[in-house]
């Protein structure tokens, strides 16, 4: 299943990554870890109605966000990449505000963040990324942007997945598919959705390299990261990156695992803690000392602060949006709705 | 202007009145488009070198290249999907789907994504996507293949929805819709495809956009168009039905009775004053379409109808359309798609009845 030496033999010119990178990486893992936990304490306190957890998926998210170039790539997500958007400097209100119900897609602007709209549609937007990515084969740039599309095991399923696979391959689209594969699609174990037990293994039927890579691992995905996307850039077609990692907690603040997952099958699953793992990794290479943890948790602390603040500030958006932001041009039939609907909701 | 007979199939670049069939309206149309705009693109299955089922690209990818005109793996969501993503990054695109009936596999990306992707992105991600869909029944051919899908597209938000029943307007309104930053769904009537009509094809480097459809009778390109005046009764219709409901005026003439045909075109946004005028003159009307009936837009054009003219209308309004059965076999589609007869059934209940 694995072509590596196809993508190594593009890695082996990559420096390694600085110390500075690596506490960086961690600083942000750190960030993403905090604003996560709180984000589901905020919800039970009735600060935002729902969130989507992504506990445990530091790595992958934070590794893989991490490798992308802001520049000329684009980020095509589903509503659990608070680590990548983190990751990739979206602004943080603007995401969460879609967990507020502010506004489904999110208030960052998706343009200047290289962060499609959050997708609420299991593999809705995968097919995206590909067009994105032919748009870029169009323009005729050396050294094209990537789309990065994001998605899971449960996604997997769907037949856009496929279909995205497919075109992207005949089309040679500079597409980084990367599956994030957290053993979980809501209450359905990756044994009873993935046929054959692999996502990356489907992609040698399309004929295209993939790797499987340890999803807990920050290092190691963003290498993989990093290689996928100078083989795409180079004109070689799509990767495909499957990150084995384990989603530690709910699947949404409205799910109760202890309906399909015992507290021990949810421990023995897990494995280590991907934060945990990385720190003894800093500690023990001297990239990094108790003192620099200490710091990476107060910023983080720090951080959610601001963001909360920012969350509890977001009033409801004007209801005339709901009109306006329909079309470009709207129609007059929508117009006269939204006169109706102000002129009816002033004499309330 | 370049000289360019693309084949002996494909309409040339004269100008003034041309006698094209819809075919070759639209064909010339999509090749003024990519000579025009840029960002362009034209894909489908079989829309490259084979010119599309209808024939409607053909030549295009051997004029303007295999960038911008290209043929797609089959599979209707992807092309859509795909479509989206292209938007994102700028471009234009103008997707076929072959059949009506093959929009379904597609509905996904049509509702949720392109019809949504404005909104979702608070206007910074408009969809200027054109979506072909030759449309109706009408020739024989398999399932799938004849279906009216207007109703289901122009009840979701984000849509906007048009349907040509003539060559002129097919030239037209296909450059007024590609023109457009929103996504438009482009019913063509199929099996009007090859009869040919007067269109004024102007000269290429007048502005599409302000252009009102070249002849007077036209009318503007957003909205409905009288196709024929008279003063008894309105038969509403779109697409294939409207030439049907101009036969049907002519033989209702012959008995006295004078017919006004109102060709919607745009089924979303629906012209709700060309409605008022047309019917607040007439008092009467009989809406036609060969979707089938339950929540067909004749229920949509009957309220609109009723809502501005309900003081003077002389009959409720009525509707004469497919039924509600799946699109019959080509040996039962006449039995399906309203006839001249059953038209004039209608005309007569609407002429017939009395208050109380």
């Amino acid at each position: 299943m694995t072509l590596k030496p196809v993508l190594a033999a593009l890695d082996d010119d990559a420096a390694p990554l600085t110390h500075h990178q690596l506490r960086e990486l961690y600083t942000l893992m750190a960030a993403v870890r905090h604003l996560d936990t709180a984000a589901v304490a905020w919800q039970r306190q009735g600060i935002i109605p729902g969130y989507a957890p992504e506990l445990g998926q530091e790595a992958a998210q934070v590794g893989s966000g991490y490798a992308v170039d802001r520049a000329r790539d684009f980020v095509f997500p589903t509503y659990r990449e608070m680590g990548v958007a983190r990751a990739m400097g979206v602004d943080m209100v603007g995401y969460m505000s879609t967990h507020k119900a502010t506004w489904h897609g999110g208030m960052y602007n998706p343009l200047e963040s290289r962060f499609a709209p959050i997708q609420a549609v299991v593999a809705g937007s995968v097919l995206h990324a590909v067009g994105w990515a032919h748009g870029q084969t169009l323009a005729g740039a050396q050294e094209t942007g990537v789309a990065v599309t994001y998605f899971g095991d449960g996604a997997s399923s769907q037949g856009d997945v496929h279909e995205a696979m497919n075109f992207a391959a005949v089309m040679k689209a500079p597409v980084v598919f990367f599956i994030q594969n957290n053993g979980w699609a809501i209450s359905v174990p990756t044994e009873r959705q993935v046929a054959g037990g692999s996502v990356a293994a489907r992609a040698a039927g399309y004929g295209i390299p993939s790797l499987q890579v340890d999803g807990n691992d920050v290092v190691a995905v963003f290498e993989a990261t990093r290689s996928a996307l100078a083989h795409c850039r180079s004109g070689n077609g799509p990767v495909v990156i499957e990150a084995m990692t384990y989603r530690r907690g709910p699947h949404s603040t409205a799910d109760d695992p202890g309906r399909y997952r015992t507290l021990d099958e949810e421990r023995l699953g897990a494995g280590e803690d991907p934060l945990e793992r990385f720190k003894q990794r800093l500690l023990a290479d001297g990239v990094a000392d108790e003192a620099f943890f200490a710091e990476a948790q107060r910023k983080a602390a720090e951080e959610e602060e601001t963001i909360r603040a920012g969350i509890a500030d977001l009033g409801p958006r004007p209801g005339a949006e709901m009109f306006s932001l329909v079309f470009q041009e709207p129609t007059p039939a929508l117009q006269s709705q939204a006169t109706a609907w102000r002129e009816e909701s002033e004499h309330a | 202007m370049p000289e360019t007979t693309i084949t002996e199939a494909t309409a040339t670049t004269a100008v003034g009145i041309q006698q094209l069939s819809m075919q070759q309206a639209l064909n010339r149309a999509l090749d003024e488009i990519l000579n025009e705009n840029p960002k362009t693109v034209i894909f489908g299955e079989d829309c490259g070198q084979l010119g599309g089922v209808f024939r409607i690209t053909d030549g295009l990818q051997a004029k303007h290249g295999e960038a911008r005109v290209f043929d797609t793996p089959l599979a209707e969501s992807g092309i859509l999907g795909m479509s989206v993503g292209l938007a994102m990054a700028g471009f234009h695109p103008i997707p076929e789907v072959q059949f009506d009936g093959f929009a379904y596999p597609a509905i996904n990306q049509i509702v949720c994504q392109i019809a949504r992707m404005n909104y979702r992105s608070r206007g910074t991600l408009p969809m200027p996507i054109t979506l072909r869909v030759p449309s109706f029944g009408g020739i024989r051919a398999p399932e799938h293949h004849g279906e009216s899908l207007e109703a289901l597209f122009a009840h979701v938000p984000g849509l906007k929805v048009v349907s040509p029943s003539n060559p002129h307007d097919a030239y037209h309104l296909l450059k007024y819709a590609a023109s457009r930053p929103d996504p438009v769904i482009f019913m063509e009537p199929k099996s009007r495809y090859w009869q040919k009509g007067p269109v004024d094809v102007g000269s290429a480097d007048q502005d599409t956009a302000a252009h009102d459809g070249g002849t007077d009778d036209a009318g503007s390109l957003t909205g409905a168009r009288v196709a024929r005046e008279g003063r008894h009764l309105t038969l509403v219709a779109w697409g294939a039905m409207v030439s049907r409901c101009l036969q049907v005026a002519e033989l209702a003439a012959e008995d006295g009775i004078d017919i006004e045909v109102l060709d919607l075109r745009w089924l979303k946004p629906i012209d709700a004053e060309a409605l008022a005028t047309s019917v607040g003159k007439t008092r009467r009307a009989v809406v036609v379409h060969e979707a089938p009936l339950t929540s067909g837009l004749g229920a949509e054009v009957a309220q609109l109808i009723t809502q501005s003219c309900f003081a003077t209308l002389k009959a409720p309004v009525e509707r004469v359309t497919g039924f509600d059965v799946p699109y019959p076999s080509g040996d039962l589609e006449d039995e399906y798609i309203p006839n001249i007869d059953r038209i004039l059934f209608g005309i007569q209940r609407v002429l017939e009845y009395r208050r109380g």
